[in-house]
Order: C-alpha cells, then sequence, then structure tokens
C-alpha cells in the first residue's frame, strides 16, 4: 500500500523542501543586503548626504524603523501576496517588475523553443553515431562555445550583423516590433546569444546521459536482440536518460531569467536581471527581495520540474 | 580648388566648432590650424565648414532616439531629487527654469520676465504671463513659490538644500511677482535660479510618476530604469522650438554597446562617449561628434590638516610632479583642458587667464620632498574608478615619483561606498568635481573654511571674507578682480591638484543639428531636446 504512494510522497517532499529554500534564501538576501555600506537614503542623497538630509530623508521615507522590523513586515506582507513598495521611487514592486519580468519571461521562452530541440537532436545524435565525425564535430563546437564568454559573443554580434551588415538593429527593445519578421529581427542577435550558451551545455549532457545508458545491458540485450540501433536508443535508452537531461535542460534554463544581465546590458534589453542590480545599487530592500524571490522560484520549479520528471520516468519508482 | 588635408577628422571639425563657440576669431583659429601643420588656404575651408554648421536654420519635424550612459529604478521625474544626467536631460524636456544660461554662460530669462534686485539681498521677480502648464493651468506665482520653498524641508530630499538655504525669504507679492529675500546678499542668485533642480512644478505636486510641467515637451511614457517619451507641446510659451515631434531617451551603461548603437543608426545621439572610442566614430561620414568643456574635473586632494599634508614643503613638491600634459594626452586622449590647480575651468567667464599651470619639474619635486623628508617613506593615494580616470592619473603620478625616488603608492579601493568612504576622509584621495555655473557656487562648496565638501581642509580667513565680499558685489569689474585673486589663492593655497578640466564627446548622427556647448555640462547642459533639429 504505502509502495503505491511513493511517487507522490516524493513529489510532496520535494515542494516542502523547495518552500523551505525559499524562506532560508529570503533571509540570506536580507543579511548580505544589511551588510552592503551605506542605505537607500544615503545613495540617493548621493555626495549631497549630510548626516541632518539623510536622517530627515530616511524618516520621509519610513526608514528609521530596525531593518529587520521592516523585513519581517515584507515577509508577512509577500504571505499575502504583497511584494511591497519600492524604497526609491514608491511605485509598486509589482508594478515595476511586472513589465520587466514579462520581457525576461518572453525572452527566455523564444531561447527555450529555439535551443531546447536543437540541442537535444544534436546531444542523442552525438551519442547514436558516438566517436563518427559528426559527434567529434559537435564536441569540438561545444567545447569552443563554452570557452568563449558570451559578452564576446554578444559584442562581436552587434559589430558583425548591425554596425557592419547593418541587417539587424543593436537594441533589441524600443526597435520596431509591428510586423512578425521586424519582432524575429529584433530578437535574433540576442536569442541566438543566449541559445549558444545554454544549448552547449545542454548539448553535452545530453549525449553523456543517452551513452551512459547505451552502455547498460539491458540496451545490449535490446542490440543482440536485433534492435535497430535508432530504436535501440530512442525506445531503449533514451526513456531512462530522461531523468539526466531533464535536470541537464532545467539548469540551463534557470540561468535565462537572472542570470542574463550582459545580454540585457549590451542589447538594451529591460529584464529582471538589470533590475536586480539596479535595486541592489540603491539598497532598494523590497525590490532586492521580490527579485530574489523570483530567481529562486524559477530556478527551484525548474528543478523541482526535472526531479519529477526523473522520479516518474523511472519505472522502478512508477 | 582647397582640399581637407588627410588626417582631419570629425573630431577636428568637432575641436573648431567648440573653439567658435567660446568666442574664437578667425585669426585665433588660422593660429591654431597653422600650428597643426595645415596650410591658411586648407585652413579657411574648414573654417568655413564649422562656420556653416553653427549657422544654419533650424526645421521642425522628426522624432529621435537618444541614450545616456546611467539609468536605473531610482530615475525620478523630481527636479529636487534629480542627480543622474538621465534625470537633468527629461527635466530640462519637461519643465522649465525662471532662468537658463546660453552657451557663454551668459544668463538669459526663462520663465522669469526680469529678476531684478538693487542690494542683492532682496530680489523680485517677474513671470512671464500665460505660461500653461501641460495640464492646461496658468504659471502664477504661487507655483514659484512652492517649487523654491520646497527645496528647504529636509524631507523633499533636495540636492540642493544648502544652496537654497541662503533664501530665507520666499513670498508671493502678487500674481505674477515673487519676492526672494537672502540671508546675505547674493549678485549670482540670476545663475543659481539656473539650476537644473530648481525646475519649476505646479503648486501642491506631490506625485511624480509623470511630469505636469510648462516645458518644451509632455511627458507621454516614464519607467524608471527603462526609457522615457516626450511628446512636443504644441502649447509652448516660447516662439521657437521645439523642433522635434516627439524624443525617446533611455540609458545604454555600456559604452561600446552605445557607440555601435549609433553606429548602427539604432539611437541618433550617443552622450558622453569614451575618447577611447573615438577612433571608431572617427571617419564615419553618418557619424559626427560635440565636445563640451564644461568644467568637471578629477582632482588628487591632500588634506592640509594630516600628514603628510601637513608640510607646505609636500604639497609644493606634489604639484611639481604631476604631469599635467602627460595626463591631458594620454589618460584623457586629448579631449581635455590643462588645469592649474583651482576649481574654475575655462568655460567660466570668471576664468583667470594669466594663471598660468604649474610646470611639470621632478627634480623641483625632489628638493621639495627632500625638506620634507618624505622621500622614501611609502605614501599611499586612494584612487577609484568612481572618481573617473583617478587611477589612471594616480600610476602616471607614481611613475613620475618613481624616477626621483618617491614612493607613492596607488591604493585603489571599490566604487561602490567610495564616496562615504574614503572621499573627504583619506589623508590623499582623489574626487571628482561637476561643473557649477559660478565661482561662489565652487568656493562655498569647496573652499570656504566651513565648505561642505572642503576636499584639502583648506582655511583661510583673507578668502573666507573676500568670498562674502565677492557674493554681495554688483560690480562686475570689482567682482572679476575678487575672483581672479581667489583663484591665485586656491593655486597657490590649497591642497587640491586639479590636473586637467574634462572635455565631455556626445556622439551625433550627422543629421541631429543644433547642439552647442553649454557650461552646465554635455548635450547642451541636458537641455538638448529643445533646440535640436533633424536635417530634412
Amino acid at each position: 500500500m504505502r509502495h503505491k504512494h511513493k511517487p507522490w510522497f516524493l513529489v510532496s517532499q520535494r515542494l516542502g523542501i523547495a518552500f523551505l529554500t525559499l524562506i532560508i534564501v529570503s533571509f540570506a538576501v536580507f543579511f548580505a543586503t544589511e551588510l552592503l555600506p551605506g542605505d537607500v537614503a544615503e545613495v540617493l542623497l548621493g555626495q549631497a548626504a549630510t548626516p541632518e538630509a539623510v536622517a530627515a530623508l530616511r524618516e520621509s521615507m519610513g526608514l528609521d524603523t530596525p531593518a529587520l522590523g521592516r523585513f519581517i513586515g515584507w515577509l508577512l506582507g509577500l504571505a499575502q501576496g504583497d511584494l511591497g513598495t519600492s524604497y526609491v521611487n514608491n511605485m509598486t514592486v509589482a508594478e515595476l517588475i511586472s513589465g520587466r519580468l514579462s520581457n525576461s519571461l518572453k525572452l527566455a521562452g523564444i531561447v527555450t523553443l529555439v535551443s531546447v530541440p536543437i540541442a537535444l537532436t544534436l546531444g542523442i545524435g552525438a551519442a547514436m553515431w558516438q566517436g563518427s565525425l559528426f559527434d567529434r564535430g559537435i564536441s569540438i563546437l561545444t567545447i569552443s562555445v563554452i570557452s568563449v564568454p558570451e559578452f564576446m559573443v554578444a559584442t562581436l554580434s552587434v559589430l558583425i550583423f548591425a554596425v557592419w551588415l547593418g541587417w539587424l538593429p543593436a537594441l533589441s527593445f524600443g526597435a520596431d516590433t509591428s510586423s512578425f519578421l521586424e519582432m524575429l529581427r529584433a530578437y535574433a542577435m540576442p536569442v541566438i546569444t543566449l541559445s549558444f550558451v545554454v544549448s552547449a551545455q545542454m548539448i553535452r549532457m545530453t549525449r553523456a546521459a543517452v551513452i551512459e545508458t547505451i552502455n547498460t545491458p539491458y540496451v545490449e540485450m535490446a542490440l543482440l536482440k536485433g534492435a535497430l540501433r535508432s530504436r535501440m536508443v530512442i525506445s531503449h535508452a533514451l526513456p531512462n536518460a530522461l531523468g539526466p537531461i531533464a535536470n541537464a535542460v532545467a539548469l540551463s534554463l534557470s540561468y535565462l531569467v537572472g542570470g542574463v544581465i550582459i545580454v540585457e546590458t549590451i542589447f538594451n534589453y529591460p529584464g529582471v536581471a538589470k533590475l536586480m542590480v539596479d535595486a541592489v545599487a540603491t539598497r532598494d530592500l523590497p525590490l532586492i527581495q521580490s527579485c530574489a524571490m523570483i530567481f529562486c522560484v524559477s530556478y527551484l520549479s525548474l528543478i523541482t520540474l526535472a526531479d519529477m520528471i526523473a522520479i516518474l520516468s523511472n519505472p522502478r519508482l512508477r | 580648388m582647397t582640399k581637407t588635408p588627410t588626417n582631419w577628422t570629425g573630431r577636428d571639425d568637432a575641436k573648431v566648432e567648440h573653439m567658435i563657440r567660446r568666442g574664437a576669431s578667425r585669426r585665433d583659429l588660422l593660429k591654431m590650424l597653422m600650428a597643426s601643420g595645415i596650410g591658411a588656404a586648407a585652413g579657411g575651408s574648414l573654417l568655413l565648414k564649422a562656420g556653416a554648421a553653427v549657422a544654419a536654420t533650424p526645421v521642425s519635424g522628426g522624432s529621435i532616439k537618444a541614450a545616456g550612459w546611467s539609468s536605473s529604478t531610482a530615475d525620478t521625474l523630481d527636479p529636487a531629487k534629480a542627480s543622474l544626467s538621465t534625470d537633468y536631460v527629461r527635466i530640462c524636456s519637461f519643465y522649465n527654469r525662471l532662468t537658463v544660461l546660453d552657451e557663454t554662460g551668459g544668463i538669459q530669462m526663462e520663465l522669469a520676465e526680469s529678476v531684478s534686485t538693487d542690494d542683492a539681498q532682496t530680489w523680485e521677480i517677474k513671470l512671464k504671463s500665460g505660461v500653461t502648464f501641460h495640464d492646461g493651468k496658468t504659471l502664477s506665482a504661487e507655483d514659484v513659490v512652492f517649487s523654491l520653498s520646497r527645496h528647504l524641508d529636509e524631507a523633499t530630499g533636495s540636492k540642493v538644500n544648502a544652496i537654497a538655504q541662503q533664501m530665507s525669504e520666499i513670498s508671493k507679492v502678487d500674481d505674477l511677482t515673487v519676492k526672494i529675500v537672502l540671508s546675505a546678499p547674493n549678485a549670482d542668485l540670476p545663475t543659481i535660479l539656473a539650476l537644473h533642480h530648481f525646475m519649476i512644478i505646479a503648486a501642491g505636486t506631490t506625485d511624480f510618476s509623470t511630469a505636469n510641467g510648462t516645458g518644451p515637451f509632455i511627458c507621454e511614457v516614464f519607467e524608471p530604469g527603462v526609457r522615457s517619451i516626450a511628446t512636443k507641446n504644441p502649447n509652448y510659451f516660447k516662439a521657437e522650438g521645439p523642433y522635434l515631434d516627439s524624443v525617446e531617451f533611455f540609458a545604454i551603461s555600456d559604452n561600446s554597446a552605445r557607440v555601435n548603437a549609433l553606429l548602427s543608426g539604432d539611437i541618433q545621439i550617443a552622450a558622453n562617449v569614451n575618447p577611447r572610442s573615438m577612433r571608431m566614430l572617427e571617419g564615419q561620414s553618418a557619424i559626427k561628434t560635440s565636445v563640451t568643456t564644461a568644467g568637471n574635473y578629477t582632482d588628487l586632494n591632500i588634506r592640509l590638516d594630516m600628514e603628510p599634508g601637513s608640510k607646505a614643503e609636500f604639497i609644493e613638491g606634489m604639484k611639481s610632479l604631476v604631469n599635467r600634459e602627460l595626463i591631458q594626452k594620454s589618460v584623457l586622449r586629448g579631449m581635455a583642458e590643462i588645469g592649474n590647480d583651482q576649481p574654475v575651468s575655462p568655460a567660466n567667464r570668471y576664468y583667470n587667464t594669466e594663471l598660468k599651470a604649474r610646470a611639470f619639474d621632478p627634480e623641483k619635486a625632489k628638493h621639495h620632498f627632500e625638506k620634507a623628508g618624505v622621500l622614501g617613506a611609502e605614501i599611499p593615494m586612494v584612487c577609484s574608478d568612481a572618481a573617473a580616470s583617478s587611477v589612471d592619473i594616480a600610476t602616471v603620478m607614481q611613475q613620475s615619483g618613481s624616477e626621483i625616488g618617491m614612493n607613492l603608492k596607488v591604493d585603489r579601493v571599490p566604487a561602490d561606498g567610495y564616496w562615504s568612504n574614503y572621499w573627504l576622509k583619506a589623508p590623499i584621495h582623489f574626487g571628482h568635481i561637476n561643473p557649477r555655473p559660478t565661482p561662489d557656487i565652487l568656493f562655498s562648496l569647496l573652499y570656504g573654511s566651513d565648505a561642505k565638501w572642503n576636499e584639502s581642509h583648506y582655511a583661510s580667513d583673507k578668502f573666507d571674507s573676500m568670498m562674502i565680499e565677492a557674493r554681495g558685489e554688483l560690480d562686475e569689474a570689482k567682482r572679476k578682480e575678487m575672483y581672479w585673486t581667489m583663484q591665485e589663492m586656491i593655486s597657490n593655497e590649497a591642497g587640491t591638484i586639479i590636473p586637467a578640466y574634462f572635455s565631455n564627446i556626445d556622439g551625433l548622427a550627422s543629421n541631429v543639428q543644433g547642439i552647442k556647448s553649454n557650461p552646465l555640462g554635455g548635450l547642451m547642459g541636458f537641455n538638448f531636446a529643445e533646440h535640436v533639429w533633424l536635417d530634412s
């Protein structure tokens, strides 16, 4: 009886751990922010920050209560679905984040749609024809892509496609996106840059995972029984490699929400990564916390999703 | 037929234009060109070219995208809180000031019809009639009283609270007249009112999520940290301008990304181009540059109240050890004017033209250091990316020092928190001062005995009393004489070494016209939107 509930028990356990992680992360972010020199009143006044001016501004912004108290207040608000109000410009955090989060998700979504099919096809292909010219070509290509930093790919592509050839706009945001073709043009460079970075990792991990299962006795058995090489890989090896592949994909994709600061900067694309950097620079605690929560939630949900796929695709657990 | 010399670039065009606007005569310019090896015939044609750019007539229509270099969620439309160039550009588009400064630093009336006084202490400001805010409300004295008084309330968080404090009474006389009484005479009030922070907003405004001003543009979109879109104000009170239908403004913080966007034609104005990128812009027919020396500078501050700055010989030695030409030529790539250790820049009409910069003389420096007994001791200079180019300047100083056995150490610290942790505090450190329109603001902010930012802790009774006297002096000639003496005093007595005044380079698409330099900073003192037009 107990045995039958095992996968669902494992899944709910994963969700519980994810929730606990969120709480721990928010405390860690809070203490890290407190360690930074200066607060939002000092940052806003800049060189004009006299002690009196700072004290008066702090009071008018409601910053004269202890930071821990404000943080607990923010956490309680969050429990009711309220992300709080930015210290810096009095806009609600929800309003500040919504537009930029949808920008980030849009970019991440397009990159996922482009890179995951390509990465899986190439990765599985490389495993299937392990040791072939195709496999070695893929290996060299992915290694070199991983070794080139993304600001280089981004800057070079701007230089070539926007400045020299004039085919694509140098800035993605604010470019004309009225027609589908224009939108493709605007998104082409950031999407290609990011796809380069994330798919290289995915290709290598997929290849490794599939090769590992190919080497197991039961796949060998299938081969001895006369199954075609493609059938052997797709219906015997792949289902068992699904768990590690899902994990590799999740890890690569989680980077797309919060980690794309370089691409956002170079293509002037207003996403949440730049928002987080701004928030830290101005010591805007509610905004820092909210961004951190978003990154953490997206990371955890991707990883949890990958774990669930692994659990549910494992015949021993199903 | 005259030919343009082969090594002539857009940057030289910009230099010549800059000089014409600063009042250089044809003779001066030819002399400069001859000095750089360009014959009179070719020189003449170059001058014609630059002169034509200065004299063209504006046309209306078109839209531009312009990129500044800094923007964050702290972007604000509240003039009192404006702190970054991005804020200045926006408030200039949406609001107006009582007075403005033109390209020579002269005072022009904007919302004010007249600003008058008999004793430099009690001032009467008459407002222009029939000026309307974007929401249709008519400008009246109440708006001016509200806009000025709020700087005195510390809860506003105003950047100019210290300057505003001298206004002891701000009151309405009638609908179009405001009286300002100062705590002490100050003849500079009309210039002070031209500071960006003293923009006039509608009485009672507390919400700055959009801007309701009298300015040339109406705020269509404002997303802090993302962008703003300004559309032409059809009811603008001035007869001329604005010419553009709309201006989109945002920031691209990465210099090369900003330059690339300009090169690819995605933006028409790229503010504050790093001199290192000049090569990429030069020789591009679709791009030109505009050079402004507004007078911001990075200075080396040696505190006079601490070791080793308390030894006069040490200060003397350091002043002779600065290789100003090398700093101007290689650190700042020629985009600077040599400084003479005092804060009033050549762009200012009170600049002391007779005060020469100290020559680079390592032997003399060595002699002074020997007298001070500091040769061989390790002396740290605190520098940081927060103070522009300070790391490079410190390195040049260290090199010069090592040649005479002086052990100067480059102590590089993080930019984050530099202004609150090191600036004004360390015995020897770098600062960075933005342009201020009057000598009095510079002196009272930086050199008076009780000045808030007295970088070297300079204290002189004579200087303090001259400062107060000059402030209330309405006779221009006497005032100028006093300011000249005070510049000399700072140059000789204070512990601040100002090797060069920086030039600011803005990159422009070649069809963007109407940009002139302005003593309040690059992009025409951030007020380009109103004056720029596009060649059809």
